[in-house]
């Protein structure tokens, strides 16, 4: 949960700005007309009328020649999802159409709708298309996207565990797949949060409601397991809204437009609600799970850094040497308060002293402090 | 003014102050606050000489910049500014090279932020995407006679037993671990602390300004582990001036050791080579400082009457003189006082002649939960020898005094006070780390 911020990735504004206009623009224009690229599809090629086109409004007449249903994607550097068609059948026709800035992208034909597909790259012809980029970089945005489209793939089976005690009344069972149903949210959070209106739905807290806002999502059944002692019909269905929410997330986390620099900024982000939210105990005030989330928040800062390690070690090695440091050591200070009796791993928080906290509010900030220039060391490339 | 001198004055080099707006240069961009401009017009190394005896007062007006460097800290014999903050810090790291280096690098930003400047990079201007070295609350506000005094507890030389940094022998004998004294009731969270930074400035933002981002600075190596706010100092190292009062309306110590006093100094403050010797030589020409929380029952205090509470204090309250004397600084006759009157029980005649620096402030960090104010005094003394200096003085103030009814210690260390910053090449610590 994050309070009133805004998104690192802005996913929102993307979305508006590449969305797909298959409808009445398509049909006027006719099929293999000027300015459109024929993208033949058969079970073991992916074949273009042009590798270059002028940015803009490019339209792409999809055939599929082979055996299997295909499925085409345009990806522009990093694995960010252009724009994508699924679902092609042997034999038959599509189109796709997106406005699509001046740069390099790539497009990916998928027999068989599953894998990297068959690539071929291509270029939008414009003014700023030919932008230097660094492979390095492009690879660990590539790498961390496949990351975050895992986590929410991961996420869905665990949640429904959740969802389905929810529904089948069953408070023990909710209590004990609770915390472990968020920790691929938590881990990836500022990606998930990118897309305004699905982080409000599923886990905003009590105190981050909007007037006339319904409560809804992971925390308003954590009270009720833990505060209310009880599931009511109400909370079946915010289980079932829940899993209809997360999918809608899974669905499109792989369109969020992540650079870099937000990644990097994504891992400061996900100390400070680490600081913010995690040691003060706020986030998991009823079931107390925060050092879950506490340990999903790290694993997911981790992640960023690691991909994008290759660049920082060489523009700032001390820095990368400063977060190999502090990073193992808030595993180790997690690592006092597991408990192998939990079925998430970790002693209830209300449980972790004054001392405690603070030791582990320090290990925080010493991590957090290098994280926030993380971001610089990787705009600036040597 | 016993001041340390700067024979540097110019030891930014011009790149660095272009490079880097100081906040002394923010002044004049705004073109606001002429007072405040005429300062920074009358250059930067006006504000203290060495035998400078003029009264600190006019300094403090002004708003100027004491220097950094010198054979003393400042913020000991400095005339004591209006604001402190004062934290003491845990060393979190077990590496003594990321301590030493941690230590230059606070030194650095201490000696730019006391001249009024940024630390490193400045709050702005820098990289996009990075955050600013320097946290800016401070920008465009004169150096407000910041001070920043740096001091080692005895946990930094070892503790539970282990030589943590490998100067375990370097701790001096006269650096104890205070006594429990009778009515004590420390709060641990509020005591100890492996290495203290006392802030003082005319400007609290200032002050604030400084710690935090001392803080931010050691972020991995140290971490807080208290901090404390005064708003009002409760003593005055400048006879000249007015002394101010405490929280219990009393003007008190008025028979401190001033600031511009070498001789007392010398007597009472500093410690002297003599006593510094052997694996202890590091400390000669530092100090020992004393810092206890000491809470006031502000309420029932106020209930009391005044005929009682100039009893308690033996002085009188509106002129602060001593019982059966007519002015503050009329020599006190004690045996006019109450056997438990507070002036009585610490006069240095009452002592052997044993005085200490006091550096005090007055706090309020808002109420207890119960309605009552979390007020008091934040005692800060210097002193060249803490046995024969605080000890002695606080276990007869504990057993006799009648002021023990109205306020209760609740938080205390003791730091070794290293010896000032030569120069730009001289740290915080630094005799204490290397050797001889």
């Amino acid at each position: 949960m994050r309070a009133l911020r805004s998104p690192v990735v802005a996913a929102v504004a993307v979305a508006a700005a590449l969305t797909v206009v298959s409808g009445c623009a398509a049909k006027s224009d006719g099929k293999g007309g000027k300015g459109v690229i024929e993208v033949t599809a058969s079970d073991s090629a992916c074949e273009l009328s042009a590798d270059t086109f002028p940015a803009g409004h490019v339209r792409f007449a999809v055939q599929n020649k082979g055996a299997k249903v295909t499925e085409v994607y345009v990806y522009a550097p990093g694995d960010r999802i252009v724009t994508e068609r699924e679902n092609i059948g042997p034999g038959t026709r599509a189109e796709i159409t997106a406005e699509i800035k001046p740069g390099h992208y790539e497009v990916a034909c998928k027999p068989g709708m599953k894998g990297n597909g068959i690539r071929k790259k291509v270029t939008a012809d414009g003014k700023g298309a030919d932008a230097k980029r660094d492979p390095r970089l492009d690879a660990a945005v590539a790498a961390y996207r496949t990351y975050v489209q895992r986590e929410a793939d991961r996420t869905l089976p665990a949640a429904q565990k959740f969802a389905d005690a929810v529904r089948a009344g069953d408070v023990e069972k909710a209590k004990e797949t609770y915390a472990l149903s968020r920790v691929g949210w938590e881990r990836t959070e500022p990606v998930a949060e990118s897309f305004g209106d699905i982080d409000p739905k599923v886990d905003v807290r009590a105190d981050g409601l909007e007037d006339g806002q319904k409560w809804t999502g992971w925390h308003r059944l954590e009270k009720s397991l833990w505060q209310d002692k009880k599931i009511t019909a109400d909370d079946k269905k915010l289980a079932a809204q829940l899993m209809t929410d997360l999918k809608d997330w899974q669905k499109r986390v792989g369109t969020a437009d992540i650079t870099p620099t937000s990644m990097a900024n994504g891992a400061k982000e996900l100390l400070d609600e680490v600081a913010t939210g995690k040691v003060t105990g706020e986030e998991e005030r009823y079931s107390h799970t925060d050092l879950v989330d506490f340990q999903g928040n790290v694993e997911g800062a981790q992640k960023a850094y690691e991909l994008l390690k290759p660049v920082v070690s060489k523009n700032d090695p001390e820095l990368a040497k400063e977060l190999d440091r502090q990073f193992k050591a808030i595993h180790t200070q997690l690592d006092d308060h597991r408990d192998k009796g939990s079925a998430d791993g970790f002693v209830a928080y209300d449980t972790v002293g004054k001392d405690a906290r603070k030791k582990l509010s320090d290990s925080v900030n010493a991590l957090a402090e290098p994280l926030s220039k993380l971001a610089a060391a990787v705009a600036v490339t040597k | 003014m016993t001041e340390p001198v700067d024979e540097r004055p110019a030891e930014r080099s011009p790149e660095a102050e272009k490079a880097a707006p100081s906040r002394r240069k923010l002044l004049g961009w705004g073109g606001a606050g002429l007072a405040l401009g005429a300062v920074a017009a009358g250059g930067t190394a006006t504000a203290m000489r060495s035998g400078d005896t003029a009264p600190a007062d006019a300094d403090a007006a002004a708003g100027a910049a004491v220097p950094f460097h010198g054979a003393h800290q400042a913020g000991i014999a400095t005339a004591v500014q209006d604001r402190l903050h004062f934290a003491a810090f845990d060393v979190t790291t077990d590496d003594r090279e990321a301590l030493i280096s941690l230590l230059k690098e606070w030194t650095k930003a201490a000696a730019a932020m006391t001249a009024g400047d940024a630390v490193g990079d400045g709050a702005v201007g820098g990289l996009a995407e990075a955050p600013p070295d320097d946290t800016g609350e401070a920008l465009g506000l004169p150096p407000s006679r910041l001070t920043l005094t740096f001091g080692v507890g005895p946990t930094l030389f070892a503790k539970d037993g282990k030589d943590r940094f490998g100067i375990k022998d370097r701790r001096p004998d006269a650096l104890i671990d205070l006594p429990q004294f009778p009515g004590d009731n420390l709060d641990k969270a509020r005591s100890g602390g492996d290495l203290c930074v006392q802030a003082c400035a005319d400007d609290p933002q200032v002050a604030v300004h400084a710690i935090r981002n001392l803080a931010r600075i050691g972020f991995g190596k140290v971490a807080i582990r208290w901090s404390q706010l005064g708003f009002g100092k409760t003593s005055s190292t400048t006879p000249g001036a007015q002394t101010p009062r405490n929280m219990f309306g009393f003007k008190d110590g008025t028979e401190n050791v001033a600031g511009d006093d070498p001789k007392s100094l010398e007597a009472h403050v500093w410690v002297p080579t003599s006593e510094a010797k052997g694996d202890a030589a590091w400390l000669a020409g530092g100090s020992y400082l004393v810092a206890r929380r000491i809470r006031m029952h502000i309420e029932t205090w106020d209930r009391t009457s005044l005929k009682e509470q100039e009893d308690v204090f033996g002085r009188d309250k509106a002129e602060g003189a001593p019982a059966g004397r007519t002015h503050e600084r009329d020599a006190a006759h004690l045996p006019s006082m109450l056997p438990t009157a507070h002036v009585r029980l610490a006069h240095p005649d009452s002592n052997g002649g044993i005085r200490i620096l006091r550096r005090g402030y007055s706090f309020t960090d808002g109420t207890d939960g119960l309605g009552r104010l979390d007020a008091g005094l934040f005692f800060l003394a210097y002193q060249r020898d803490v046995r024969h200096g605080f000890v002695p003085l606080q276990r007869k103030l504990a057993r006799h005094d009648a002021l023990n009814e109205y306020i209760q210690h609740v938080g205390s260390a003791v730091f070794a006070v290293p010896p000032g910053v030569r120069d730009t090449a001289d740290w915080w610590g630094r005799a204490l780390f290397t050797s001889a």
